[in-house]
């Protein structure tokens, strides 16, 4: 028993000094807290080449020869600049909680280039926030060579802080050994012999943009309305069970299995899987699919004169089908698609890879404002995971 | 100075011995659970920060909008439990004995999935429970499950994969309290005219309790915590609160939802192991 009466004394003892360690600890921890968006026009920039580059990007997203991505070597050649490339980004939300802390601190991230999606709510809130450089364009002259469609996008106006890297399509795919064909949400959401079978992904952006052009709604302008109207369309196909699962990337092998018949999904990731199973169809629903752009982006305390002069780089047209030829995804440059019709016709002519104004026009995109509204975040949050 | 400290002071004695355990969990528990709690109580949002205000909605905001994936992450992890127990038991009891000198080889069974990784082996899961895998077709053809219908994207899915990840820590703790009974007790039961399910029922189960109990705590609290099953195996309609606080602390980056969320989980299971530790008889536990 005695033992008993001063374990407890001695682990009230041990709580009383616990509380004591905690105060500092907690004084130190929450400094993460307030943040001051820093001003970050008028930074005179050094116009002097760092030793290496460091370049966040998401994985296999960009040119491979065996263990070498030639494109990279060549920038290293020319320009005598090591690249560090890092295949660390798997989501938006991940990758931001991850250099978030750091840049809330005003301490560098220790990268110079980051990719992230713009149908994220991410790269508008790194420029909101002051936590990205201003690119350095004279050091960019091949900026001419963005694609017009990309030029002026709401959350960054004059591409000041951002250039895209590559763009895709979001729209249905199906397998169609063991479907018909699905080309539109009403199929997806509501054909009886597609029940259980069907996924939507996990991205707010990706699967309201979809829902929302299907109920005549616009993507581009959302309001408390249409975004509800599209939940309740969504939460009846998942309370029907029709949607088997929310998806990011990993609809993908579950569509190469069978277990979806149908799925909506990104066009780059079913130019790769034709590859292995040529039954696998891709299209934007006949209400109109939505486009999204992964976009470089240099975060503060990153090397902005050595970032741009890799941006311009990868704006030669030369280089720019270099990586496409391998990445397949939707390529913002001018040019590209003229040098790769004489090197990969194949390329060239996909039009997932290249594509036609017209399919251009038909993708809708989403309206910034609801990637920011906490709200419409939140629900969406609950839908997906609750 | 050597051992003459030690003597000098022997009242310091079991200060010093447990001050390094004591050390860990102030900085790995205490400091954390306290930045938990503060967190908790604050409001605000990513993009203007958050200030602690004492908010305790964030509290009743999480029991009334998640009421639902508490009690559902509780059924899954008790189901998983009970399953688990079931399974083990007799298990452990064969190994303990009647394993002879396979003892350590068939012990190596129990812990063999374990050398591969936790993902790897839910992801697993996925392709054995898959629309066209053996296991349906099976069941299927038992009747267990209709033409048509499916295993994988269901609660059933996720309650066996938790079954299955967290099998090991029910069956080693009762394992080892199984395998320190004296076997003398139960032949002396025996030799009072007690059937051997009645010794069994009367010796070697109250025996093995600390391993039954060291065993479901193992099991379930984890598993009342876990989301990954649920998110590879389940469907939208079989998450637990483990997934909830994933999407607020990583998609949201509403920490301080999440850190409440964190804290009920903490403080429901905190309840019930005391509740259970008091039904059982706390010097139980101990052996």
């Amino acid at each position: 028993m005695t033992d008993q009466i001063t374990r407890k004394v001695f682990l009230r003892r041990a709580a009383a000094s616990g509380t004591i360690l905690t105060v500092p600890g907690l004084l130190a921890a929450c400094g993460g807290g307030g943040s001051s968006p820093g001003a970050s026009g008028g930074t005179t920039v050094a116009k002097q080449l760092a030793k290496t580059l460091h370049f966040s990007n998401w994985t296999l997203y960009i040119d491979k020869k065996g263990n070498r991505h030639p494109s990279l070597d060549q920038f290293q050649k020319k320009y005598g600049v090591h690249v560090d490339y890092r295949e660390d980004i798997n989501d938006n939300a991940s990758f931001f909680s991850k250099i978030q802390p750091n840049l809330s601190r005003g301490q560098s991230t220790g990268r110079d280039i980051i990719v992230m999606t713009d149908n994220s709510r991410y790269p508008a809130l790194l420029v909101k926030q002051g936590w990205v450089e201003k690119l350095d364009k004279s050091a960019i002259p091949n900026i001419k060579n963005l694609i017009p469609q990309q030029r002026h996008p709401s959350w960054d106006p004059n591409r000041d802080y951002s250039l895209p890297w590559q763009s895709g399509f979001t729209g249905i795919g199906w397998n169609e050994k063991l479907t018909d064909p699905v080309t539109t949400m009403g199929d997806l959401l509501g054909n009886k012999k597609l029940k259980g079978k069907v996924g939507l992904l996990t991205e707010f952006s990706d699967t309201l943009a979809l829902v929302m052009a299907y109920n005549g709604d616009d993507p581009a302008h959302i309001t408390d309305k249409t975004f509800n109207k599209a939940i309740a369309t969504i939460k009846q196909a998942v309370n029907s069970g029709q949607i088997r699962q929310f998806y990011g990337n990993d609809y993908a092998p579950a569509l190469a299995n069978g277990d979806l018949l149908a799925t909506m999904a990104w066009s780059g990731d079913i130019v790769q899987l034709q590859a292995d199973n040529s039954h696998l169809k891709w299209q934007q629903p006949d209400t109109g699919g939505d486009i999204w752009t992964d976009n470089m982006l240099i975060p503060k305390g990153g090397n902005v004169y050595t970032a741009s002069v890799y941006m311009n780089f990868v704006y030669e047209p030369k280089i720019a089908a270099e990586i496409e030829d391998y990445v397949n995804y939707v390529c913002p440059v001018l040019g590209a698609k003229e040098v790769l019709l004489k090197q990969d016709p194949a390329i060239a002519k996909n039009t997932l890879i290249f594509p036609t104004k017209a399919e251009l026009d038909s993708a809708h995109t989403i309206d910034p404002n609801a990637l920011n509204n906490e709200k419409y975040q939140t629900e969406w949050q609950n839908l997906i995971s609750a | 100075m050597g051992l003459g400290f030690f003597h000098r002071h022997r009242g310091a004695t079991p200060y010093l011995l447990l001050a390094p355990g004591m050390l860990w969990l102030g900085v790995f528990f205490l400091v954390p659970v306290g930045f938990l709690v503060y967190q908790s109580l604050q409001s605000g949002s990513i993009d203007f920060g958050y200030a602690f205000n004492w908010a305790w909605g964030n509290y009743w905001d999480a029991i009334k909008g998640y009421r639902g994936e508490f009690e559902r992450s509780f059924e899954y992890a008790g189901l998983a439990t009970l399953i688990a127990f079931v399974v083990s038991y007799p298990v452990a009891y064969w190994i303990a004995f009647r394993g002879g000198r396979w003892k350590n080889l068939l012990l190596l069974f129990i812990v063999a999935p374990f050398f591969v990784t936790y993902l790897i082996r839910t992801l697993a899961w996925e392709t054995i429970l898959s629309d066209h895998g053996l296991v349906l077709r099976i069941l299927t053809d038992i009747h267990i499950v209709s033409p048509g219908g499916r295993v994988l994207a269901t609660g059933t899915a996720v309650v066996a994969g938790i079954t299955y990840n967290y099998l090991p820590f029910m069956a080693l703790p009762l394992y080892v309290s199984l395998e320190q009974i004296d076997q003398t007790l139960v032949e002396a039961a025996e030799d009072l005219y007690a059937s051997k399910w009645r010794a069994f029922l009367r010796v070697t189960f109250p025996l093995s309790l600390p391993g039954v109990v060291a065993g479901t705590l193992l099991t379930f609290i984890p598993a009342a915590g876990d989301f990954i099953n649920a998110q590879l195996l389940g469907s939208p309609t079989s998450h637990m609160i483990g997934n909830v606080i994933n999407s607020k602390f990583n998609e949201l980056i509403d920490y301080p939802a999440a850190a409440a969320m964190s804290f009920i989980l903490m403080a429901i299971i905190l309840a019930m192991v005391l509740g259970y530790a008091r039904a059982v008889g706390t010097e139980k536990l101990t052996g």
